[in-house]
């Protein structure tokens, strides 16, 4: 029993925590340039590893379903299969990875380095609530960010995927597209947008909390970094899988 | 007033306070001495709120402040400023933003009067026309110095100072002295330094406490500090290390 609550102490603190957060949320002023800036910081952050990752998946996803659909005939089925995959699985999961990478990680080192020099003490003597003023804006602009990115991400993979079909299929790439927005219905993409919000909420609030109790010295924010692009990364592959169940019971048409 | 009661303050099994009770009248410039890793730092963040005691009391103006939630502390934090051992600035801060910072946040004045202020304060320690540098541009002690304008540009009653010259050469480390001194005389502040500094203590101070081993081990005037017979004191005054105890 002792055991198993120290094992799970760390978690509550987390959820105390991320209550906070959301409580501040609510009933605080949100000050609108900070999100502003750190939205514009994540954004130009990040996009160009999430459109070169959703160009080469795209790429690479048409390709080697050509390879296979080719053999049984149905080479007209290629796009439909790459854009369904990067609306409701790739698109979303990757770009998550790649910002818990870039973004996840410049959160808890910039949030860290902040506590280890004591400036989020100082924040504190100087009246202002470090969840208000840090945390906040950080994490909505990681929530808000997260599905444009993907957005982007999903319609630049569906574009390279079109671009390998003109190289494969030639003319019939046309069949190829009109059988894409035949099969991809409106539910995909919203799977995949609910599924990038989501993600963003989650490498906010875990970078977040990362860097916020950072522990002391350069080792600490080290770690700090490390656990944060680790965490968020695991808890979007898993919550993937659960998601895809859920989403896939509410939205599809039975 | 500020008054702490029995504090007591544990990292894991390591006892950093055990025990503490002081009181600091209005006005008053008191310099908590001790060896360094003694809880001098914890012992001030206490003070402010910033640390909770595991048990025992910290009494400001007759409010407790204990187990006050953060968000009732940043009320009671209006009454003071702090300088940090490394001035703690905001380094994605300009120096006129990180001295405007609680102006600027609470939005009752105008940006030309923030503006004044600022410049105000900056005259106040010694630092005019260094608005637009950032911090890494700054040497340590014109660091403190910024550090300390941005702690008292919104008139505290109470300044608490953490190793004001600690780290900085005798000649800077002076001027800083001189600087607390200045600023307690013109905004009439109560002063509270903590410090291993003796030379700092004997200029900043008109109480000393000596914190040791998680107590206050003895306390009185400069003169008083220097003339005891106490063992312990006397060994930190002087600056002598007792070899049959490596415990540091
Ligand atoms: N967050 C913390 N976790 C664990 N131990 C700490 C923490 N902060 C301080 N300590 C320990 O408390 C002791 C007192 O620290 P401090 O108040 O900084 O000493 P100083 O008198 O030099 O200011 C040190 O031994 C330090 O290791
Ligand atoms: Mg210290």
């Amino acid at each position: 029993m002792e055991r198993l609550r120290e094992r799970f102490e760390p978690l509550g603190a987390f959820v105390l925590w991320s209550k906070e957060v959301f409580v501040s949320i609510v009933a605080h002023r949100l000050n609108v340039r900070d999100l502003l800036y750190q939205m514009y910081f994540i954004g130009v952050k990040s996009q160009s590893v999430v459109f070169i990752t959703g160009a080469f998946t795209g790429m690479v996803l048409a390709a080697q379903t050509y390879f296979q659909f080719h053999r049984v005939r149905m080479d007209h089925a290629t796009l439909a299969v790459v854009s369904i995959s990067m609306c409701a699985e790739l698109g979303p999961v990757l770009a998550g990875l790649m910002v818990a990478g870039r973004v996840g990680a410049a959160l808890a080192a910039e949030l860290g380095t902040m506590r280890v020099t004591e400036q989020i003490d100082a924040l504190r003597t100087l009246a202002a609530h470090p969840i208000d003023y840090l945390v906040v804006p950080r994490f909505l602009a990681t929530v808000i960010t997260m599905p444009l990115l993907t957005a982007a991400s999903i319609a630049i993979g569906i574009a390279a995927g079109y671009g390998m079909c003109r190289i494969y299929l030639g003319t019939f790439a046309s069949y190829a597209y009109d059988n894409m927005v035949k099969y991809t219905g409106a539910e995909d993409f919203l799977t995949g947008l609910i599924k990038a919000l989501f993600y963003g909420g989650m490498i906010g609030i875990i970078s977040c909390y990362k860097g916020m109790t950072c522990r002391e010295g350069a080792e600490g924010v080290g770690r700090a970094t490390t656990e944060a692009v680790v965490y968020s990364s695991i808890t979007i592959l898993i919550s993937n899988f659960f998601l895809t169940l859920v989403l896939n019971k509410l939205l599809q048409p039975a | 007033m500020i008054e702490a009661r029995d504090l007591h303050k544990s990292f894991g099994a390591h006892q950093v306070l055990a025990g503490v009770t002081l009181r600091i009248q209005k006005g008053e410039s008191v310099v908590v001495i001790g060896r360094s890793g003694g809880g001098k730092s914890i012992l001030l963040k206490h003070l402010i709120g910033l640390l909770q005691p595991d048990t025992g009391d910290v009494i400001i103006d007759g409010e407790s402040i204990a187990r006050m939630s953060e968000r009732q502390l940043l009320r009671v934090r209006r009454k003071f400023g702090m300088l940090f051992q490394s001035a703690a600035l905001f380094d994605s801060m300009t120096v006129a933003e990180n001295v405007g910072f609680v102006l600027r946040r609470e939005a009752r004045s105008h940006p030309e009067e923030i503006r004044r202020k600022v410049a105000e304060a900056l005259d106040m320690v010694e630092l005019s026309g260094i608005q637009e540098k950032k911090p890494a541009e700054l040497s340590g002690g014109m660091r403190k110095r910024v550090g300390l304008a941005r702690a008292i540009v919104y008139r505290p009653e109470i300044v608490l100072y953490d190793e004001p010259t600690t780290g900085l050469d005798p000649i800077v480390a002076d001027s800083i002295d001189q600087l607390i001194v200045n600023v307690r005389e013109r905004l009439q502040v109560t002063t509270v330094a903590v410090t291993h500094d003796m030379r700092s203590a004997r200029r900043i101070g008109q109480r000393i406490l000596m914190l040791h081993e998680g107590r206050i081990h003895f306390e009185g005037t400069p003169e008083e500090v220097f003339s005891t017979k106490d063992p312990i004191v006397n060994r930190f005054v002087a600056g002598v290390a007792d070899t049959r105890n490596h415990n540091f």
